[in-house]
């Protein structure tokens, strides 16, 4: 079946199985593989992106369902070669190590600050429940979230 | 040039931003299943839904002509292609029981998700479609899941080598035979312990990935894997695959995260090659997160009987352990060994006389196989002995920390008479390098307000008590920097322990950085840079650093024993030292002075005594390029390779302590506060230093509060995936309180000793003495990990009947 979604600004469109996840559509028709998968339950979060706004774990839509949409992958956050404050604020606070969890876990993170842009820490934490860091403990993931939201 | 005259040699310690973050922090960064290869075939493999099973047929004809599929091909049709078995490089004693295993089992599957077929076909779907269409079957055997009930041999796994158990290591040590039973004779005070260490799963982030892309004529492969181990890993595949060494190349790209996990020698990687080879065609794998779960390596898996004896003031004078230890159903690269790791261990931080006895056995199981993970057999030894303090504590009704205080190995004991540091020669003949163990405690005591929580805990947790306090510690020495070779030798380990660096001066004088080490998260690019940078007096910015290519870096024993800073690390400011040593005798020629009246600071060579007469390293770069005008005797170019076979190995130490309140209604445990206090001598980059340790502790908290590889009495994993296995988000743990003390390592140049697992080998233990702290006063004294809500209300209600 024929999909038109728009990522990162550009429209495309690409003939699929009906059985396309977003994230396999992403990673192998669109050719971004910055968007990773962790899992097979939906339970870690490295494939969270934005669809029409919203922080959504790809691996939970069929491309199908995107038909239409609009999709921002962790490839779209910077702008004219200066990464997005949230990805500099994970630079800055080394909230990331082996880098895997990371494009999903600032997808979240931004999704989280749309809807709460001066959360707590205990607002951080829970909100970033459904995403998975094996290294870093989260303690530095959390602390660049907040100083993201200061900025 | 890059050299300016402001250049200072403090670099060292300071906290440098990761150069490697911008292209994980962009999605520029490739994991292996991220690479474009045209024309790859794609591998699937079928694994044993039984955890023991005689095959009896496979039928793959259904398979084999479904769309996109290659070729399907069972254990059998493969088995000619394999020149070794897969590898087990740690057979640690002589009559070490090792079950030829081969990556497709050929008779018999050993355990759920044991590989039986593979398909290859034209995409991943494809792959993953045909394997319900091949048809296996099963003669169904009893499972093995209880480590004691493996070693009664009632049932035998392995056949042909007619047991369950694959060997026992013993590491006795008296001063006069009868020395142990002589001191629990005449011991004032004994406990004896019973510890559980659960199976643990890694579950690093991404999960495994392999693909191999042939040369279409010579023979050559390229082996891309999700490996901390390129350079083991292409021994290995060449001697497996009986491919000629040089003719195997492995890259080890972005790699997300391992554990231990992906230091091994896989199947997979290993059928890729094969397979790659046989179809003249790149061949590659990824795999899923519920295969994840069951084909690769599981951690700990222990049963650990430990007892101590002390005098009447509570000094330790004897610990006596026997451990058996679950390999799982076939021995992976490092498996065996894993338990020795910890054996010089369980006498913790203290000072013990020569009255030691451990004894472990290891057996086999139809479960998956174990190896190293996150500390591999260290925390398990630190849980050991510090959960039998408490208990030794509570035995003689004194507090945990007064008994630690008497037992501590004490600072002055590690210099002579007369003194000069000498190091402290343990009961075992180790030479701890260097430690000040009651200074970390007493750090960490502060920032964990011990005396404010105990005195809390009188108000607090009175009988009725709905939330109860607890508070616990832990004093840790992590033997890491794995390691010196004639060590490993001793334990007949199949390799040595050097690390291999080449510093490089290019002609316009900016600066690579070759290393044996495999960096996976650890930010070795960014740290190694500054080690050169600060040997060479150059900018940070103006050194490359390169890695995890055999092609590049075709010397190295990778990463993984918190090694990469204490030898990888040494190894470079070694080979700066020879750049250095090169570079002063083309100075002196260049100045017309003698090589030994020079002085190197700051990048630049002078004259002792006359400043103006001085030469930048970057220009003698440039002269070592042209060779125009070079002294005597001297090679063109400024390059020097050093390898670095430790003398020792490392002894990071510290104090954890760890605050829980308990709910004893709901049983659930919530962690308030966490104080690690580590001492990993020198730091390069502290920045990454206090990172190793949040992840490494709440990895230990995870341990001790959440995770558990659960089987069922069929050697089913119930827990195969990530919605089952509770790997911790960032709701379920603290904060972390980190600090530290610095003790230089005095055995290498940097004085530097490792922090990769620190935060593990202290964390399970704090966290649980804490839980049990919190519990004791209701009459439990005695809780198997992990302290779960089910586990710590359970037995609550055991001692309370609900009351």
């Amino acid at each position: 079946m024929q999909v038109s979604i728009t990522i990162n600004g550009t429209k495309q469109s690409h003939d699929v199985e009906p059985r396309t996840l977003l994230v396999h559509y992403i990673r192998e028709h669109a050719n971004l593989t910055g968007t990773n998968i962790g899992c097979d339950t939906s339970s870690c979060g490295a494939c969270t992106l934005h669809l029409d706004g919203e922080a959504v774990k790809s691996c939970t839509i069929l491309a199908a369902q995107a038909d239409g949409g609009s999709v921002t992958t962790i490839e779209g956050l910077s702008k004219n070669g200066e990464m997005h404050p949230m990805q500099k604020a994970f630079m800055e606070n080394h909230g990331l190590q082996c880098g895997y969890c990371t494009p999903g876990m600032v997808m979240a993170a931004i999704g989280l600050l749309n809807e709460n842009p001066k959360p707590t820490e205990d607002e951080v934490r829970l909100g970033l429940e459904g995403n998975l860091c094996r290294c870093t403990g989260y303690h530095n993931i959390v602390k660049s979230v907040l100083a993201a939201a200061k900025k | 040039m890059s050299i300016t005259e402001e250049r200072t040699n403090n670099v060292i310690g300071q906290r440098m931003l990761r150069r490697e973050d911008p292209a994980l922090l962009t999605g520029e960064a490739k994991f292996v299943n991220d690479l474009v290869i045209p024309g790859a075939l794609h591998l699937a493999v079928l694994r044993s839904p039984y955890a023991h099973a005689r095959i009896v047929s496979i039928d793959v004809s259904d398979a084999a002509s479904m769309p996109g599929v290659v070729a399907v091909y069972t254990g059998k049709d493969l088995h000619s292609t394999w020149a070794a078995p897969m590898p087990c490089a740690w057979p640690v004693t002589p009559d070490m029981k090792n079950p030829a295993h081969y990556p497709l089992a050929i008779d018999k599957a050993c355990y759920v998700g044991d590989g039986v077929a593979a398909v290859l076909a034209t995409s991943e779907t494809a792959s993953r479609d045909a394997l319900d269409a091949i048809d296996v079957v099963y003669e169904p055997l009893p499972a093995v899941i209880d480590l004691e009930d493996a070693l009664s041999d009632r049932v035998i796994i392995h056949d042909a080598i007619g047991t369950n158990k694959s060997y026992t290591w013993n590491l006795k040590v008296e001063s006069a035979e009868g020395a142990v039973d002589q001191a629990f004779k005449n011991a004032a005070y004994t406990v004896s312990e019973r510890y559980i260490q659960q199976r643990l799963i890694p579950m690093a982030m991404e999960p495994r990935a392999v693909a191999a892309v042939p040369q279409p004529f010579g023979g050559d492969v390229t082996l891309y894997s999700a490996t901390q181990v390129p350079h083991i890993l292409k021994v290995m595949t060449a001697i497996t695959l009986g491919i000629p060494e040089h003719q195997m190349r492995v890259v080890a790209p972005s790699v997300g995260g391992g554990f231990g996990s992906k230091l091994d020698v896989y199947a997979e990687e290993l059928l890729c090659v094969a397979l790659a080879r046989k179809h003249g065609a790149p061949v590659r794998w990824v795999e899923e997160r519920s295969e994840n779960t069951q084909a690769t390596i599981h951690g700990r898996g222990q049963i650990q009987n430990i007892e101590l004896a002390a005098d009447k003031d509570g000094k330790l004078t004897a610990v006596r352990v026997r451990l058996i230890g679950d390999m799982g159903a076939y021995l992976q690269l490092v498996t065996p060994g894993v338990p020795l790791l910890g054996a010089f261990l369980y006498g913790g931080v203290y000072h013990l006389p020569q009255a030691y006895d451990f004894s472990c056995t290891s057996v086999f199981t139809t479960m998956t196989p174990t190896d190293a993970y996150r500390g591999a057999g260290r925390p398990e030894a630190t849980y050991a002995i510090e959960v039998a303090m408490d208990a030794l504590a509570r035995t003689m009704g004194i507090d945990p920390y007064e008994l630690r205080k008497r037992n501590y190995i004490q600072k002055e004991q590690f210099y002579d008479a007369t003194g000069n540091h000498v190091g402290y020669t343990a009961f075992h003949g180790l030479n701890y390098d260097s430690g000040d163990h009651l200074a970390a405690a007493e750090k960490a005591m502060q920032h964990a307000n011990y005396a404010g929580i105990r005195k809390q805990q009188k108000t607090q947790n009175v009988p009725g008590a709905r939330k109860r306090l607890g508070i616990g510690m832990t004093s840790y020495f992590e033997m890491c920097g794995l390691a010196p070779s004639r060590v490993l030798a001793s334990l007949n380990y199949g390799a040595g322990g050097w690390e291999s660096a080449t510093v490089r001066v290019l002609p316009t004088s900016k600066v690579q950085v070759v290393t044996g080490t495999s960096p996976h998260g650890q930010g070795h690019e960014t740290s190694w840079a500054m080690i050169a940078a600060e040997k060479l007096g150059v900018a940070p910015e103006d050194v490359d650093v390169l890695h995890s290519d055999t092609a590049i870096a075709p010397l190295g024993l990778d990463t993984y024993g918190s090694r990469s800073l204490a030898v990888g690390g040494v190894a470079i400011a070694g080979a700066c030292d020879k750049v250095i040593d090169k570079a002063r005798l083309i100075a002196a020629h260049q100045l017309e002075c003698a090589a030994e009246d020079l002085q190197f600071d700051k990048g630049t060579f002078s004259v002792k005594g006359s400043p103006d007469k001085a030469v930048p390293i970057a220009a003698i770069a440039f002269a070592a390029f042209t060779a125009h005008n070079l002294p005597d005797g001297v090679e063109p170019n400024l390059e020097a390779q050093y390898t670095h076979d430790p003398k020792n190995f490392s002894w990071p130490f510290g104090t954890h302590i760890c605050v829980v309140e308990i709910d004893t209604e709901t049983g659930k445990v919530d962690v308030l506060k966490y104080v690690a206090v580590d001492d990993c001598g020198n730091q390069i980059n502290p920045l990454i230093v206090e990172g190793q340790v949040h992840g490494g502790v709440v990895q230990g908290m995870a341990q001790a509060l959440y995770e558990e590889a659960v089987y069922d009495k069929d050697g089913n994993l119930k827990t195969s995936n990530l919605a089952e296995y509770l790997v911790p988000a960032a709701c379920d743990v603290p904060p972390i309180t980190t600090d530290f003390t610095v003790t230089p390592s005095t055995t290498n140049q940097l004085g530097v000793k490792g922090i990769g697992e620190a935060g593990t080998i202290g964390a399970a233990s704090a966290v649980m003495n804490a839980v049990i702290d919190a519990l004791s006063g209701l009459g439990i004294t005695k809780l198997d990990m992990p302290a779960s809500p089910n586990n710590v209300w359970k037995a609550i209600q055991s001692v309370q009947g609900g009351k």
